[in-house]
């Protein structure tokens, strides 16, 4: 649905984008993360045709960004980094220009733009001057005029920024409802928790340049290595620590925990478990300790310095 | 249910714009309110003003100024509403830029000619709208008070200036829109619309004032080709990259010298006599659809020079040729001539004239500077006519007093007319691929290496001739 190869931006002696190739299926959310001026925009105005790119090519929704940029616009919705609305206008007004512009029936784009708003929870503010709006209704209403059209491909630059907790969650929701089997979405975000709630695939842009890429999963144990399970007890562990040494690398333990890392966690947490049993320590908790994708971010940059 | 992707620009798309623009215009009080005040106070006020002036210049038998001021008036009337156009317009895409509602309309599929004519109708349809109401509220005072009525011709000729005053203004402005990056940028831009208008003005009220009425339909023909210039820039200027991708106005010396130099050496690093023949005849060679029709502009210059001898003739006794070679030799050496002086007073004197027509050329896409350069032409071929009414052959006076020098010094000015219509050009209709200002940068290369390298040495040889040898042969065939 969307493919890139060697996708590069140069601004005179400025290369903004350096060789990008995404590939983001239809029905997958695609995380773009990266610190700000890392190319993010540009790769999205790229993929709206708005930039043309100074080397390599790009595909969206069967389109090709430098040869059928009318395509490429009819099939993209484009949640813009500043939502970039007409204050004099109502939202009903507003919504209605915009699905006149994609060309939307006069009945099409009213019922849509009413199943929207309702969904956003913004069926109320319809008729008030967008003016009148709070940061994150105005959000909202540029994420339903990007949604009006019902595009294939989807680019929401920083969806839920300016919001607060309960309109991100709202918007959070509605992006998950977006994801269908016949849509592709590229997000991008400087919300890392957002990125791993809502993505399949995590792709790390810095200075123009895709340093990583992969599914969250596959990027922290790559990133992270194997992950580490906590064990706490009942009672003291007396001396079992060293006995466990044979099934897994313990990484850390106290009286009445540890810490480990498995292979084959699956295979491995069960004899452990049953080791316990027959030392008759009772065992109140075996979770994986959270790794955030926050942490996978963070070692990517540093390798990337170093 | 993706949206259609249109294939052609269609008006019907362009006007979705140009209504929500519109009608946001009509919910802005910063213009409605002087739109209310110029379409219907500023009218009565006018109406006053006519009806007083006739008083007041009739009492002292010259109602002729009455007459000329109240179609004046009317001018004046349908000229201040279509101001506000120009704000409308100047602030079409760097407006939307600033406030960042450009980006998600350039990321619609509306083709960037059904955006650029949406704009450029939404920023001229309500004060064009309100420029026809104030000539009508005007009117309908005039009939009521002084019982005045305006010929159809003259009402025709007053729409249509409107009209294209608008069209002028607007398309300029839109220019002005999509290639700057703030707002405060093209209100400083717009200078070189307000300038030329606040001068076109004075001009018509002065064509106006004279009676010479038939005149304004040349000014409405002259602006028609000057909106179909200005419209042609506007299309061919609109770039979705440009006006998003530039977010600083700043003048960059070293980045335009990297345009510039490279452009001038070009292949000639091997030496001058390299860059003479690769560069310099190379640069010439590409002006041959320029060069020819700069050729035609001066000839056409001589013509209508010749053409209006008959009309003003010059008295008899200033047309004696002895006479005239005798004033000719004692101006000759008031100003040094047949001497190396009198050379270099000539040659600065010519190359004077040409940078004051590039100037020129900078300022009006080429235009005013090939105009300024057909000038001594239309005097060479008035001479001739006066020459012919007097019975002496034109093409005699032609090879002896002008086409020793002239051989140089015109091929000369074609060129450089040339090289001034091409740096016209280039911001007009840039090459694929480079901007407003490289586009710019590489004909001003062009137009150094043929000044310096053809148009500077033809000058020389002309001034040397001129101080040389015409004043010799003027005096051979004239001189008795």
């Amino acid at each position: 649905m969307i493919e890139t190869r060697g996708l590069t931006k140069r601004f005179g002696s400025f290369l903004a984008v350096d060789g990008v190739n995404l590939t983001v299926q239809p029905g997958e959310v695609l995380a773009l993360l990266g610190p700000n001026g890392a190319g993010k925009t540009t790769t999205v105005r790229m993929l709206t045709s708005i930039l043309k790119p100074t080397a390599g090519w790009a595909r969206v929704a069967g389109h090709d960004v430098a040869k059928d940029p009318a395509g490429v616009r009819a099939s993209v919705g484009v949640l813009t980094e500043h939502h970039g609305l007409y204050f004099r206008m109502r939202a009903g007004e507003y919504l209605d220009f915009f699905g006149e512009l994609y060309g939307l029936p006069r009945a099409v784009r009213r019922d849509r733009a009413a199943q929207l708003l309702e969904q956003l929870g913004m069926r109320e503010a319809a008729g008030r001057r967008l003016g009148e709006y709070s940061k994150g209704m105005r959000q909202k209403l540029a994420l339903i005029r990007a949604l009006l059209h019902d595009p294939p491909v989807l680019l929401l630059d920083e969806p839920t920024s300016a919001m607060d907790p309960q309109s991100a969650k709202l918007v959070r929701d509605a992006i998950t409802q977006l994801r269908s089997e016949k849509r592709a979405i590229i997000l991008c975000t400087h919300n890392l928790t957002e990125a791993e709630l809502l993505a399949d695939q995590i792709a790390v842009i810095r200075r123009g340049r895709i340093i990583t890429q992969g599914s969250p999963a596959h990027l922290k144990l790559e990133l992270l290595g194997l992950p580490e399970l906590e064990l706490r007890a009942a009672a003291p562990l007396n001396g079992l620590v060293e006995d466990l040494a044979d099934l897994v690398e313990v990484v850390a333990s106290g009286a009445d925990w540890l810490r480990y890392r498995a292979a084959d966690p699956v295979a491995v947490n069960p004899l452990i478990l049953q080791r316990l049993a027959e030392q008759r320590v009772p065992v109140v908790t075996l979770a994986e300790v959270p790794r955030s994708l926050e942490d996978v971010y963070l070692r990517v940059v540093e390798a990337d310095e170093t | 249910m993706a949206a259609l992707s249109p294939s052609r620009p269609s008006l019907a798309r362009a006007l979705i714009i140009t209504r929500r623009e519109v009608r946001d215009q009509l919910r802005d009080w910063r213009i409605i309110a002087p739109v209310i005040v110029l379409t219907l106070f500023f009218p009565l006020l006018m109406n006053f003003t006519a009806d007083q002036a006739v008083r007041f210049v009739e009492r002292y038998g010259a109602p002729l100024i009455g007459e000329r001021l109240i179609p004046f008036l009317l001018m004046v009337v349908g000229f201040f509403p279509i101001s506000v156009s120009l704000v409308i317009a100047l602030e079409s895409f760097v407006g939307e830029k600033e406030r960042y509602s450009l980006e998600p309309l350039l990321s619609t599929p509306m083709s960037d000619t059904e955006l650029y004519i949406g704009k450029t109708l939404a920023a001229m349809i309500p004060p064009l709208f309100a420029s026809y109401l104030g000539i009508l509220v005007y009117l309908t005072g005039l009939a009521l008070t002084i019982h005045w009525y305006p010929t159809p011709t003259l009402l025709a000729q007053i729409l249509a200036l409107t009209t294209i005053q608008a069209s002028v203004m607007v398309a300029g402005a839109v220019v002005i829109s999509a290639q700057t990056t703030s707002v405060r940028a093209a209100n400083l831009l717009a200078s070189f619309i307000i300038i030329p208008f606040a001068l076109l003005v004075q001009g018509e009220s002065l064509i106006m004032f004279w009676g010479q009425y038939d005149v304004l339909w040349w000014v409405f023909v002259g602006l028609v080709c000057v909106v179909l210039v200005l419209v042609r820039m506007g299309v061919k200027l609109f770039n979705r990259e440009e006006l998003l991708g530039r977010d600083i106005d700043e003048i960059n010396l070293r980045a335009a010298w990297a345009v510039f130099f490279p452009a001038f050496v070009g292949k000639g690093r091997a030496g001058p006599i390299a860059w003479y023949r690769r560069e310099v005849l190379g640069a010439a060679r590409r002006q041959s659809a320029p060069i020819l029709f700069v050729a035609g502009a001066l000839c056409a210059g001589m013509y209508l020079g010749y053409t209006y001898a008959p009309v003003y003739p010059l008295p008899v006794e200033v047309m004696d040729t002895r006479e005239i070679v005798t004033r000719f030799g004692e101006r000759l050496a008031d100003f040094g001539f047949v001497s190396p002086l009198g050379a270099a007073w000539v040659f600065f004197t010519n190359l004077r004239a040409l940078a004051a027509a590039t100037v020129l050329g900078m300022f009006s896409l080429g235009v005013l500077g090939v105009i300024l350069l057909m000038i001594p032409l239309g005097l060479v071929g008035y001479f001739a006519g006066q020459m012919a009414l007097i019975g002496v052959s034109p093409l005699l006076f032609f090879a002896t007093f002008i086409l020793p020098h002239g051989l140089f010094e015109i091929p000369a000015a074609i060129l450089e007319g040339a090289v001034i219509l091409r740096l016209g050009a280039s911001v007009i209709t840039p090459p694929p691929g480079k901007t407003l200002g490289e586009s710019w940068l590489l004909a001003l290369a062009d137009w150094a290496k043929i000044s310096l390298g053809l148009v500077a040495p033809l000058l020389a040889v002309a001034a040397l001739m001129e101080a040389f040898v015409t004043p010799r042969v003027v005096v051979a065939f004239f001189g008795g």
